[in-house]
């Protein structure tokens, strides 16, 4: 089977969120960066289904050479091959054009992606590429099976879950369930050296959306603090001062 | 020129995010002075769908077949796609919910369409220039995006924004485009649906645990809490990750974003990435044993002390509350 697996490139879960240019620019100094934690679920997956047919995964990202430890990490934890697209991730739908542009011509049975990533989290490159590709997509897989040619995939909805099969080739963006994120070993990480990570051209593709400016969320007022004795009081202001309940 | 919503069923029945999306739609229309226009697909009777009326939709396209009772993402699209066609939409609302995730972003693209997932409060618009916000960096921030496109599709999160009811009546259209089997890639085998718990997403109530509570055996007193309060369940990553719970209820930067009116934390010190997944709802009350527990500094409501003797005071006088 053949995969391919999208990478973002994206702060580390820890960072402090900062930005400079009269908050127009999100502020990079000093913050490290990782694989999306979804999209390690979606590689590690690939490459499990990968050992068990034989196949190849092929690690993508869209961004500038300074992604290069991020996708070199995707090589480590077992992407048989990377391919760069040269350009700044502008919005989804100019990430998914470039991932769809190059899938078009590389004929891949399964396509996985992280459920969202956590920097712009808006959860949209999975399913534009499917519609791009004239492919099926789940977006929020909690369990992904391949077996005779067809997907078998559990997706999460409101209150539970979902059994379905999908044809082949499908888009899945994969969340916690999926498979268990594997560490790069010191072998890995040597091996990961040699493998071949290509760099491409974009394709000339215009955004649809920009960001034009970021806040910090408004904070909250200091904290009333109750005594653990007056449990009741805190009934009370949750009634008649919050009114939640 | 339209607004088209997109209205979500469970079996039949319409889901409460898709009032709030109509009432989000409506509030658009109003600003363009135009329609608000909806479509349903599935087996939706007409007496649910009437109910949109009073939310100020005039128009309902529905869709009912049984071919497409269950969800079939691509179906799905291509009909929100035409029929935003069909009325002339210049704005598709979707809810951002797991369905809404898969469907809004094809909807898009095959539209051509500037998406923004997640959108707060309703769009400035003026001339040419559209812009709404989101949030970004899981929580952490909030993004103004301006949407270049000739039709804007936007979702909005469950609990984001209030379903209100203006009174009206709305008009029933049967709505049949065709179905490509192309579409048709994608078939449901089964649902399995948790009967007796509170779909955390919709939640307006959320009880949540950490490690504080020391192991699983200990849950009983947290679902009963819940239970008092009408609220969903949740914990923190350690205790997913721990197994002592499904990942379904992980609430965090990882996991489930939630914007309940009301938060529970208890035994949950709160680290970065689980305050990201729970910044934006409206009240939050911290139970911790630990003073210096970070989740304080961003809680309404603090009690400094053991969980398993304050939880089941708090269940009491709740009960007695309930009871006033």
């Amino acid at each position: 089977m053949k995969i391919l697996v999208c990478i973002s490139n994206v702060p580390d879960t820890t960072s402090k969120i900062t930005f400079t240019n009269d908050n127009t620019t999100f502020n990079t100094a000093g913050v490290q960066y990782i694989i999306n934690p979804y999209d390690e679920i979606a590689l590690s997956k690939a490459v499990d289904l990968a050992a068990a047919t034989n196949g190849t995964v092929t690690a993508i990202t869209v961004g500038d050479a300074g992604t290069e430890p991020t996708i070199r990490k995707a090589l480590a934890i077992g992407a048989d091959n990377a391919i760069r697209i040269d350009a700044l991730p502008a919005d989804a739908w100019f990430v998914a054009n470039q991932i769809a542009t190059y899938a078009r011509d590389n004929n891949f049975d399964l396509i996985l992606t992280g459920r969202e990533s956590i920097d712009y989290n808006s959860a949209q490159v999975a399913a534009m590429l499917g519609e791009l590709l004239g492919i099926p997509s789940v977006s929020v897989a909690k369990g992904l099976q391949v077996s005779n040619g067809q997907a078998n995939i559990e997706r999460e909805i409101e209150g539970g879950k979902e059994m379905l099969t999908s044809s082949l080739p499908v888009v899945v963006g994969t969340a916690e369930g999926v498979a268990e994120p594997k560490i790069p070993n010191m072998r890995g990480i040597m091996g990961a050296r040699s493998k071949p990570l290509e760099v491409i051209p974009p394709a000339t593709v215009d955004p649809l959306t920009k960001i034009k400016s970021y806040a910090t969320p408004p904070s909250r007022g200091s904290v009333n603090l109750i005594d653990e004795d007056q449990v009741e009081q805190l009934v009370n202001l949750l009634h008649n001062e919050a009114k939640v309940i | 020129m339209s607004v088209l919503i997109y209205i979500e069923n469970t079996e039949g029945q319409l889901k409460k995010s898709a009032f709030e999306a109509a009432s989000y739609g409506k509030a658009i229309a109003e600003q363009l002075q135009t329609e608000a226009i909806a479509i349903s697909i599935g087996n939706v009777q007409d007496d649910q769908i009437q109910k949109l009326g009073s939310y100020g939709i005039s128009k309902v396209l529905n869709v009912s077949t049984d071919t497409l009772k269950s969800f079939v993402n691509q179906a799905y699209a291509s009909i929100i796609a035409s029929a935003a066609k069909k009325e002339n939409a210049s704005v598709v609302i979707l809810s951002n919910t797991f369905s809404g995730k898969g469907l809004a972003p094809r909807v898009a693209a095959k539209l051509s369409a500037g998406i923004v997932s997640g959108a707060s409060g309703v769009p400035q618009i003026s001339g040419d220039t559209f812009e709404v916000q989101t949030s970004a960096f899981s929580n952490k921030a909030i993004a103004t995006v301006s949407v270049q496109s000739v039709i804007k599709v936007l979702t909005v999160n469950p609990n984001a924004f209030p379903a209100k009811e203006t009174g009206g009546s709305t008009t029933i259209e049967a709505y049949t485009p065709d179905i490509a089997q192309a579409d048709l890639s994608t078939v449901v085998q089964e649902i399995v649906r948790a009967t007796d718990t509170i779909s955390l997403p919709e939640a307006e109530i959320v009880v949540s645990a950490g490690r504080g509570l020391k192991g699983p055996e200990n849950w009983a007193m947290i679902e009963e809490l819940a239970q008092v309060l009408g609220a969903a369940t949740a914990c923190s990553k350690p205790v997913s990750d721990a197994g002592w719970r499904p990942h379904s209820e992980h609430v965090g930067q990882t996991g489930i974003v939630v914007s309940p009116n009301l938060y529970i934390a208890i035994g949950i010190s709160g680290a970065i990435q689980h305050l990201a997944g729970v910044s934006s709802s409206k009240t939050i009350v911290v139970i911790n044993k630990d003073p210096e527990a970070p989740f304080f500094k961003v809680a309404d409501y603090g009690i400094v002390g053991d969980a398993f003797v304050i939880v089941p005071k708090l269940i009491e006088a709740l009960k007695k509350h309930k009871g006033n």
